[in-house]
């Protein structure tokens, strides 16, 4: 579908031999790397791979070590932020870099009135600005609305007229799709389509592309800091992108079945919360692993946050060995024996600066205190127990728990809510931000845990994580559930038209 | 806003730095006035002279340590100290002695400290139940707590007391000034609770990340609760030593300690965003202060220098902590350098 | 019919505190018949001058997403030094010579906050609560501590300027000064530079989010820096016209009034978090203020009772909007 366009392509960035050291570390090595106008490129990668370090030489933000670097046939030898932006490469990063407190129109106006070094303020001349580039993206947002206001799919576009505004030639997406739902996925792709047609150059930042593998031309895969495949995006399909990514195909089994005997553990009954999730029942049993799937904004968060209490139903029941569970009151819900481990690590998961001991200990404080007075002793051996358990690889205990890799985060998190011994673990993303390596060790973690007897609860929207773990899985739309599947009767493929239909 | 990077070094952390700090000025002072900073008289003012904003330094810590700040400490101390007076005033006898006085001192104390209390639970409900920013909370109810004590004693100062007040903050126990070792006693219980204790340890480790903490099941609501009232006790307790000292309770007194207990805590390495904070630190930060102020009283500098050299030692002790050298650009210019 | 008011103008805090403003006028005319005067409004224009300029600065320091407790010390060293400056070395010189002094003086020390905030990138509370100290302690230390009651000829005479001068039908004077008018300068020029400006509206984007004012390439240490010297150039202009008005430098005035500015302006609708606050907003907290300070007793209150009245002000100004931000988040979920 996505072959030559009429006329020659001219080359828009030229990366040669591109090297980068940090201290010790070589983050790139000998990476050539290119892109056309009007060229949608896939710059893949796991976590650590250099992709991040690419794209930041590019804007200016880091110096490369060596090789050269042109722009539109000009050749660079440093580039900073302001250069890089003069010459059209503009990045939209993941938060989007929006100012919340500034209306759209004044967003989407500020960097071309900058790079104008124009002193006055023009009302009129920013929303000008604003409505022109709006109209060329073919979209409608007010232009008087605060920004913090605007739901994350609109703050998106925003952030793709700013940098259209001011004359963008290349468009980088850092992994624009992660918070978009499947409906915005679509019209974001339509928007890019727009844009090439323009001329203008787009590449995609992402460990997760097979939405966006239909409007790419190219695929650039980067591993350890090394180029490892490069190709038209007709020859990538999503196992092929992992095996290059990871290096080896990581084949994943399937779960063991249900006991068919075991006893319902937690049982919810019309679980239900306006403009969230509405009617949800389902009962897990003992050792069973349930998914929870459904697109962003299906209101599968907002489920597992009120399971957990952190969101409080206003309907319904949720019964946990037939004793009834206090709803919206994470205290009652903890007591009761669920653990949740939440969807972001680094804000909702762990105390970054904190010592890897205190992150586990955190969580039995109560169990190692009398008038409360803390047994330091027992209190650490138990959470040492459990760091070990799980396996977490750190040369100190003490170390703080920002000097982890994802994969080693997601184990002290789990180990804190392993050592209250739950009946019921409510995971939430178990591998989102984990290289491929430390996501299967993650999903032996959860097999063991259910043979053990314990109840999980998976929320994911990666389809082979959740075949790869849940015996069943319940699909959610809009707030409902729409399907209950058992895992062993479903492909991936069918699982995706399921959800995205 | 994060430039607080771990660093492994010599002196790495900040209380070691400030242990130099008070050693360097204790030092200096010693050498440039021989023989009176030296002297059991030094010593012996000094330790009746910094317990009580030392006190409201502790009280300012503790809130600090979960990312707030209670800029109510001298209203809430203040105000019980008013109550406490206006108890002992309009019941007691001034000239009573014996048993029946030390019972309404008595009295008058645990008054006075369930009005801290109060005062604290007070910022403690309008910090954890509705919401408010801390340092709104307690800007608004340390005006509301000042204007009670106003409003209490129509703005003068409340005297007349039994003998036996005047011996909290002026004599001594086996030679030692009472409230050196009351302040002793209370940064020694802080530190207990603050590292041995179940509430300590949610203390840092809320402060350290709320959302994390509300995500791990802690009761936040009743944890920050807790700490105000805390720091609403030894506010109260500040308060009693003031009265003490100056045998009278006044809606205005001690209004510049506000201001030097935040800049105590924070001189002590307490971050203000929450998180970290010894009270080992803090206590080096008050004798640091003291040392100096004492010093230089007696090199004949003006008393409103000690002002000034705060101010410079708190600007030097941040630019100290958070920076890796002096140069200009020096700052996370880009993570390629660290 | 078209909506005249959207949901946004009445959550905001300054139709809040305009309904508390008129709530109060009403009554306080109740009580006393002559309370809707002239020359009530003249007392509260003349009470809000020094105040005002501090809200603006206070004010546009929060909007940056900062917090300055300086100011006050900023004002005194500046007011205080230029005064002695003055009567030793120029005393005939005229008014405005003094105050273009002081405004000096008051941007210097602006910039030593600057650089310790921009340049070492130091947190904006810590670094004015050292520099409130030094500020202080150096004037008193090295400049002086007496109070000065022989102002120069001319900054006397600036106190007598009047702008409006009359008498009222009950035969009571009333008058205001033309050092309304720096209030006025002030607020316009802040404006200006706020709503007209691309610095302006920088000081806002920063307020906003440093980490994306950075990234789009604005200068974020160049608009720190002017937001630090501005600030204490208006200090300078508070400091000295406060010394002018009252007939008197007091080395010991200002110094303990920065919480209640920062109070006023934060019941304007100014956020600690940056990025929010109006000019509208200021003006109606500083006002609320001063007609509390003033009036309080005319409604029936004791004046003892103005502090509880100010800090219940604030509690209810900042509380109601956090406890419905956080029901909000509450519901939505």
């Amino acid at each position: 579908m996505n072959t030559l366009d009429s006329g020659a392509k001219n080359t828009l960035i030229e990366m040669r031999s591109i090297v980068k050291n940090y201290t010790g570390v070589v983050a790139l090595d000998d990476v050539d790397f290119s892109v056309s106008e009007g060229e949608a490129v896939c710059l893949v990668g796991e976590n650590g791979s250099g992709k991040s370090t690419l794209i930041k030489i590019l804007a200016g933000v880091e110096q490369a070590s060596a090789g050269q670097i042109s722009i539109g046939g000009k050749n660079f030898d440093t580039l900073t932020p302001r250069i890089a932006a003069a010459a059209g490469v503009m990045v939209i990063f993941q938060d989007f870099s929006l100012f919340p407190n500034l209306s759209v129109a004044e967003n989407i106006a500020f960097s071309t009135q900058l790079s104008e070094e124009r002193r006055l303020f023009n009302k009129g001349r920013v929303r000008q600005i604003a409505k022109e580039t709006l109209i060329r993206v073919g979209v409608d947002i007010d232009l008087d609305a605060r920004v913090e206001t605007l739901p994350v799919a609109h703050k998106q576009l925003v952030g793709i007229c700013r940098a259209l505004a001011s004359n963008a030639r290349l468009i980088i997406m850092d992994e624009p799709t992660t918070a978009l739902t499947e409906r915005e996925v679509s019209s974001l792709l339509e928007i890019i389509r727009r844009l090439k047609s323009d001329g203008v150059a787009v590449i995609f930042v992402s460990h997760k592309l097979a939405e966006v593998l239909e409007v790419s031309e190219k695929v650039v895969i980067l591993r350890n800091g090394k180029k490892v495949a490069e190709g038209p995006a007709s020859d990538f399909d999503a196992a092929s992108l992992t095996r290059n990514m990871t290096g080896r195909d990581v084949a994943e089994g399937r779960p063991n079945p249900v006991d068919p005997e075991a006893p319902i553990l937690l049982s919810a009954k019309n679980l239900g919360k306006a403009g969230a999730f509405e009617d949800v029942s389902f009962d897990l049993h003992k050792g069973e692993v349930l998914g929870i799937s459904g697109l962003l904004g299906s209101g599968r968060t907002s489920l597992a946050k009120a399971l957990f209490g952190l969101v409080k139903a206003d309907r319904g029941t949720l019964d946990l060995d037939g004793e009834v569970v206090d709803l919206g009151n994470p205290l009652a819900a903890a007591a009761a024996g669920i653990g949740y481990v939440p969807e972001d690590r680094l804000t909702e998961g762990l105390f970054l600066t904190q010592s890897i001991v205190r992150n586990v200990a955190i969580g039995r404080l109560d169990n190692h205190q009398r008038g409360g007075l803390l047994d330091l002793n027992g209190l650490w051996q138990e959470a040492t127990h459990w760091i070990g358990e799980l396996k977490v690889k750190t040369p100190s205990v003490e170390a703080p728990v920002n000097s982890l890799s994802g994969g080693n985060q997601q184990r002290v998190v789990l180990a804190r809510w392993l050592s209250r011994a739950p009946k019921v673990l409510i995971l939430n993303g178990p591998s989102v931000g984990v290289d491929v390596g430390s996501k299967s060790e993650i999903h032996n973690i959860i097999s063991e845990l259910s043979s053990s007897g314990i109840g999980i609860i998976v929320i994911s929207d990666d389809l082979p994580e959740l075949l790869a773990t849940c015996q069943s899985i319940l699909v959610m739309k809009s707030g409902r559930v729409t399907d209950k599947i058992f895992g062993s009767d479903i492909s991936e493929t069918d699982l995706a038209q399921r959800l995205a239909s | 806003m994060s430039n607080l990077k771990p660093k492994s070094n010599l002196l790495a952390s900040p209380e070691a730095r400030l242990a130099l700090i008070a050693i360097v000025v204790f030092v200096v002072m010693s050498i440039l006035s021989p023989g009176r900073f030296l002297s059991v008289a030094n010593a012996t003012s000094m330790a009746f002279q910094f317990p009580e904003f030392a006190i409201l330094a502790l009280a300012m810590t503790v809130t600090m340590l979960t990312g707030g700040i209670d800029l109510s400490v001298v209203g809430t101390s203040n105000l019980s100290a008013v109550f406490a007076a206006t108890l002992l005033t309009q019941f007691v006898d001034p000239s009573l002695t014996g048993g029946d006085m030390f019972m309404w001192l008595g009295i008058a104390v645990v008054a006075a400290i369930c009005v801290g209390m109060l005062a604290g639970l007070f910022n403690g409900i309008l910090v954890a139940i509705f919401g408010l920013p801390p340092i709104l909370a307690t800007l608004g109810s340390g005006l509301v707590f000042t204007g009670l004590a106003v409003a209490l004693t129509g703005g003068s100062a409340v005297m007349g007391f039994p003998v036996g007040v005047a011996w909290l903050g002026n004599e001594r126990l086996f030679g030692i000034p009472i409230p050196l070792i009351l302040f002793v006693i209370l940064a020694l219980i802080i530190s207990f609770v603050l590292t041995r204790t179940s509430f300590g340890f949610k203390i840092r480790m809320y402060g350290a990340n709320p959302l994390a903490a509300e995500f791990a099941a802690l009761d936040i609501d009743k944890l920050l609760i807790k700490v105000y009232v805390l720091s609403g006790a030894l506010s109260a307790i500040a308060g009693l030593l003031i009265m003490s000292r100056a045998n009278s309770a006044k809606a205005d007194y001690g209004s510049s300690y506000l201001l030097l207990a935040v800049l105590i805590a924070v001189l002590g390495g307490v971050n203000p965003y929450g998180g970290y904070g010894k009270i080992i630190g803090v206590v080096l930060a008050v004798l640091s202060m003291q040392f100096l102020s004492s010093g230089l009283n007696m090199l004949q500098v003006s008393n409103f220098a000690r002002e000034l050299i705060w101010g410079v030692l708190l600007i030097f002790v941040m630019i100290v902590n958070t920076q890796k050298s002096f140069g200009f650009g020096a700052k996370k210019k880009s993570s390629a350098t660290t | 019919m078209k909506k005249l008011f959207s949901k946004e103008f009445l959550t905001r805090n300054e139709t809040l505190v305009g309904v508390v403003i008129i709530a109060f006028c009403i009554l306080a005319s109740f009580a006393d018949a002559n309370f809707m005067s002239i020359p009530t409004l003249t007392d509260l224009m003349r009470g809000g001058i020094v105040l005002g300029i501090f809200a603006v600065a206070a004010m546009l320091v929060l909007v940056s997403g900062g917090i300055d407790v300086s100011f006050t010390a900023v004002a005194v060293f500046a007011m205080y030094t230029t005064t002695l400056f003055l009567i030793n070395y120029a005393p005939d010189m005229p008014w405005y010579f003094a105050f273009a002094i002081s405004i000096i003086i008051g941007a210097g020390l602006g910039a030593i906050n600057g650089v310790f905030i921009a340049w070492f990138g130091l947190p904006t509370l810590i670094v004015t609560l050292g520099t409130l100290s030094i500020y202080r302690g150096f004037v008193l230390t090295f400049v002086g501590s007496k109070l000065i009651s022989n102002l120069p000829p001319d900054m006397r005479g600036f106190s007598r300027l009047m702008m409006v001068r009359g008498t009222n039908a009950d035969g009571s004077f009333y008058s205001l000064p033309w050092a309304f008018a720096a209030l006025v300068g002030v607020v316009v020029l802040t404006w200006f530079i706020l709503q007209r400006t691309m610095l302006g509206r920088a000081i806002f984007a920063i307020g906003g989010s440093v980490e994306s004012a950075r990234r789009i390439g604005i200068n974020v240490r160049a608009v720190q820096f002017f937001i630090y010297i501005y600030v204490g150039a208006l200090s300078g202009l508070a400091g000295i016209i406060h010394a002018s008005m009252s007939r008197v430098a007091n080395p010991f005035d200002l110094v303990g009034l920065e919480l209640s500015v920062i109070a006023a302006v934060v019941l304007g609708g100014a956020r600690l978090i940056g990025g929010h606050g109006t000019l509208t907003g200021t003006i109606l907290g500083v006002s609320l203020i001063i007609l509390v300070r003033n009036s309080l007793i005319v409604i029936g209150i004791p004046s003892t009772w103005q502090s509880v009245a100010i800090g219940a002000l604030i509690l209810l100004g900042t509380g109601l909007p956090a406890w419905q931000a956080k029901r909000a988040a509450a519901r939505a979920a």
